[in-house]
């Protein structure tokens, strides 16, 4: 490359890394986030579905309690490795509302898979009546709607601790290392043994608990990113094919002029 | 059009087209055998590139229109379910999201391509209004866009933009409630904004036809800024050019493609996953990356402009015109210009720190009698950040085109690039951020400073003293001589 060339591109190279430089500072005193190896991470990755399985299950037992899952219907837990019977199964154990029947009454049945998975509140205001005063997100988004939102849901879970000294607290507040402003309206939701992994002996530590069940709710966020990460590889191998015909074609063509 | 002698075509259904409406005669005058400078570079690709991602954008947009309610209640619902239950519902969202980041970034190169190579001269002035027009309208379809899927960035990021025209002294607040259509970002705004955003890339369109019909007539620049001097000088637009764009096209594809299996959430804020809430504001409101350096701009004028300030500022505008954008001074001579310029000065620092320093009792300074308070200054220092690209022609009257022969234009204009990059990064921080405990608004108001210096102060004087290099004569000896050289080289 000539020097000519070299100023503009260097001003360019410059131009396009600052940006990228400290741009984390923005965090609001929290600490930094808790990494973790997600099987979803990179261009290949995909999830682990006896990971989201057991995320479901804790979503099931612990969550939902408070969180609503309204996004995903019972049929989408396909993806998360269940077969139809399976699903039929689940669905069966939760009631939902339908109607008006034909005399126009509501009533209530068992859930089908083409229910969404039912909210454990009816509005938010009875949520939050129920939460001392705090609305507990629905969780169908979450992930995405948290900067590295997997990473900050684990952290979350595994973030509680006591409040330093001298920190005034009110009684439904609790101290956690990662939310911003640190006192969060939740309680510790997770301890040690509390779910049952019976089923495929996985360890029952928190850590096996928020990991589980940040990567389920990575999928409930995210649920077509293996059917989109394998549409990419096909469409950028057909791109750089398709570029190198077109590069030898306009070599091609440009060989004849002088 | 349609008056001038034809060539017959071979092709029977084409000739009886083209004798009755000479569609294929046009296409191949202006495609086909279109004499184009034969030493393009690929900066030359990204006309070809934003017209691309425009066609992609209004294809997308129609067809998530078809899935898209525009509600407050039901808005947010809609896109998720175009996410989740639409066939391919995602990849079409994903395109139309990354789509604007990708065609602002090709439209963005188009428009440095155009400054470094002085393609908005003389006789191309108008050819780069209907640019920048283009440049304004994507601006505000994208900001608009932006507020269909009424996520919480949506809603504030509309709330704040809009409020800002409230700064207009008298209209301001008219045209607020206009764009509300009631008294605060609400449903009758939403439905609005998605009648707007359907239409304004159709408005687009036709600006663009005119921007290249206006292309079509004055012929392309090229890289050494210097007049086709004649048929040696240039070559059919096809094959030459449709396939080195084609080429760069599929490279910028495969980037954008990238983004958007790979990282489609990357360019946008996670707080957009999080549904309005009119009554929950964000910790940290930011617009999209493409309206950072603008954004900054807006953010850099803290202050009010009292009446001391603004009668500085019209004495240095009188230096200003009279010594740097005239040859002669026409009305003053030096040592009473520089007394003007001294006083200006001085006026325009005490308004500025009578600003500062309210307890200082000095009549007509306190901030309510400013009659430029300081967000009708940012308004009108972030609009005004648009017009010196509009009046950029006028500005710089240097006749050499190419910064490759101007290396004082080169070395200001590449620094203007890096401090309107640095611009961006300043406002994608919070307001209250500081560096090193001085103020990034202090940074923010200073690279402001240089963007408008460069455009008023330094083109003017570039233009009236930057001698610059050697011309070649023409395009077809430049191109030889580069060949013998390589041939030197490789021998
Ligand atoms: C006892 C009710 C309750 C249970 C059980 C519960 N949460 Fe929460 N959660 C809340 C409340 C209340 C908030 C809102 C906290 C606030 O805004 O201060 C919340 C907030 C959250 C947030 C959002 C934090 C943020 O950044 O705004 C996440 C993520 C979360 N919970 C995840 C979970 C997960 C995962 C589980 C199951 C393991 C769970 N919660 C179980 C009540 C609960
Ligand atoms: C100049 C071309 C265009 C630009 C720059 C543009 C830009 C945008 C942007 C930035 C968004 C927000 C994306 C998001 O965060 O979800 C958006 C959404 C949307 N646009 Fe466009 N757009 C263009 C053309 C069109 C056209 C022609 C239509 C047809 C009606 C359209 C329909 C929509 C719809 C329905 C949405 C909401 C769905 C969504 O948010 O994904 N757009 N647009």
């Amino acid at each position: 490359m000539k020097a000519r060339h070299l100023i503009p591109v260097l001003a360019i190279a410059v131009g396009a890394i600052l940006p990228l430089a400290p741009a984390s500072a923005n965090s609001g005193g929290a600490e930094p986030l808790v990494h973790q190896d997600w099987s979803f991470d990179g261009p290949f990755g995909t999830y682990d579905k006896a990971s989201l399985q057991r995320g479901l299950k804790i979503y099931r037992e612990v969550c939902a309690g408070c969180h609503s899952l309204k996004r995903v219907y019972f049929r989408n837990l396909e993806g998360i490795g269940y077969n139809e019977e399976q699903i039929k199964a689940i669905a069966s154990q939760y009631t939902v509302q339908d109607g008006p029947n034909d005399e126009g009454e509501m009533f209530d049945r068992p859930a089908k898979p083409s229910d969404y998975i039912p909210s454990p509140f009816p509005n938010d205001n009875a949520a939050k009546s129920a939460n001392n005063g705090a609305l507990p997100p629905d969780l169908s988004l979450i992930t995405k709607a948290r900067e590295d939102g997997a990473n900050y849901v684990f952290s979350l879970l595994t973030g509680f601790e006591a409040a330093p000294h001298g920190v005034e607290m009110s009684e439904t507040q609790h101290w956690n290392k990662y939310f911003p402003g640190h006192k969060i309206s939740m309680p510790p939701p997770l301890s040690p043994g509390q779910v049952s992994y019976a089923d495929d002996g996985s360890p029952e530590t928190l850590e096996q608990y928020a990991k589980d069940i940040s990567h389920f709710l990575t999928w409930a966020a995210d649920p077509y990113m293996e059917e989109r990460k394998r549409t990419g590889v096909k469409v950028i191998l057909f791109l750089l094919v398709f570029a190198g015909i077109m590069l030898g074609l306009k070599k091609k063509t440009w060989a004849d002029l002088h | 059009m349609g008056n001038h002698p034809r060539e017959q075509f071979d092709n029977p259904v084409v000739e009886w087209v083209d004798s009755r409406l000479p569609i294929f005669t046009i296409l191949n005058k202006e495609y086909g055998v279109f004499p184009t400078p034969k030493n393009f570079n690929y900066f030359w690709n990204f006309g070809a590139i934003a017209m691309f991602m425009l066609v992609t954008m209004i294809v997308t947009g129609i067809i998530l229109a078809m899935h898209y309610t525009a509600n407050v209640n039901l808005a947010f619902d809609s896109v998720e379910r175009i996410m989740r239950d639409v066939n391919g519902g995602w990849l079409l969202r994903y395109i139309h999201m990354n789509g604007a980041s990708f065609f602002f970034i090709a439209v963005y190169i188009h428009i440095f391509r155009g400054m470094y190579y002085g393609s908005y001269k003389r006789p191309r002035e108008l050819l780069w209004i209907l640019g920048m027009v283009i440049f304004l309208l994507m601006m505000a379809t994208a900001f608009i866009g932006y507020v269909l899927p009424w996520g919480q960035m949506s809603y504030w990021g509309a709330t704040v933009i809009t409020n800002l025209f409230s700064a207009i002294p008298y209209v301001g607040e008219h045209i607020v409630t206009l764009m509300w259509g009631g008294f605060a970002v609400d449903n009758p705004t939403l439905t609005r904004f998605f009648a707007l955003h359907y239409l304004l890339p159709f408005v687009i369109f036709a600006v663009v036809f005119l921007h290249i019909w206006a292309l079509h007539v004055t012929g392309s620049n090229n890289p050494l800024g210097i007049d086709v001097k004649g048929p040696q000088d240039t070559i059919p637009f096809n094959p030459y050019y449709t396939m080195k764009d084609f080429f760069g096209l599929i490279v910028f594809v495969m980037i954008y493609c990238m983004f958007i299996f790979y990282m489609p959430d990357a360019l946008g804020h996670s707080d957009n996953y999080i549904p309005a809430n009119p009554l929950s504001t964000p910790a940290h409101i930011v617009p999209e990356w493409y309206f950072l350096p603008f954004y900054a701009m807006l953010r850099a004028i803290t202050f009010n402009m009292n009446v001391y300030m603004l009668a500085g500022l019209a004495l240095l505008a009188v230096v200003l015109v009279e010594f740097v954008w005239r040859h002669k001074p026409k009305y003053l001579n030096a040592p009473i210009g520089f007394l003007i310029f001294a006083a200006g000065g001085a006026l325009a620092l005490f308004g500025f720190l009578a600003d500062m320093n309210q307890d200082w009792e000095i009549p007509m300074s306190a901030a309510e009698v400013a009659p430029v308070p300081a967000k009708l200054g940012g308004v009108l220092t972030m609009f005004g950040s648009i017009a010196m690209l509009f009046i950029m022609p006028w500005l710089d009257t240097h006749p050499i085109r190419s910064a490759r022969f101007r290396p004082l234009y080169k070395a200001t204009f590449l620094l203007l690039f890096v401090l309107f990059v640095a611009l961006g990064y300043i406002g994608s921080q919070p307001a209250d951020a500081n560096v090193a405990g001085i103020p990034l608004s202090v940074f923010g108001l200073a690279l402001t400073g240089y963007y408008f210096g460069f455009f008023l102060v330094i083109l003017p004087l570039l233009s009236r003293f930057e001698k610059g290099r050697k011309l070649p004569l023409s395009i077809h000896e430049a191109v030889l001589a580069k060949k013998q050289q390589f041939q030197g080289v490789s021998a």
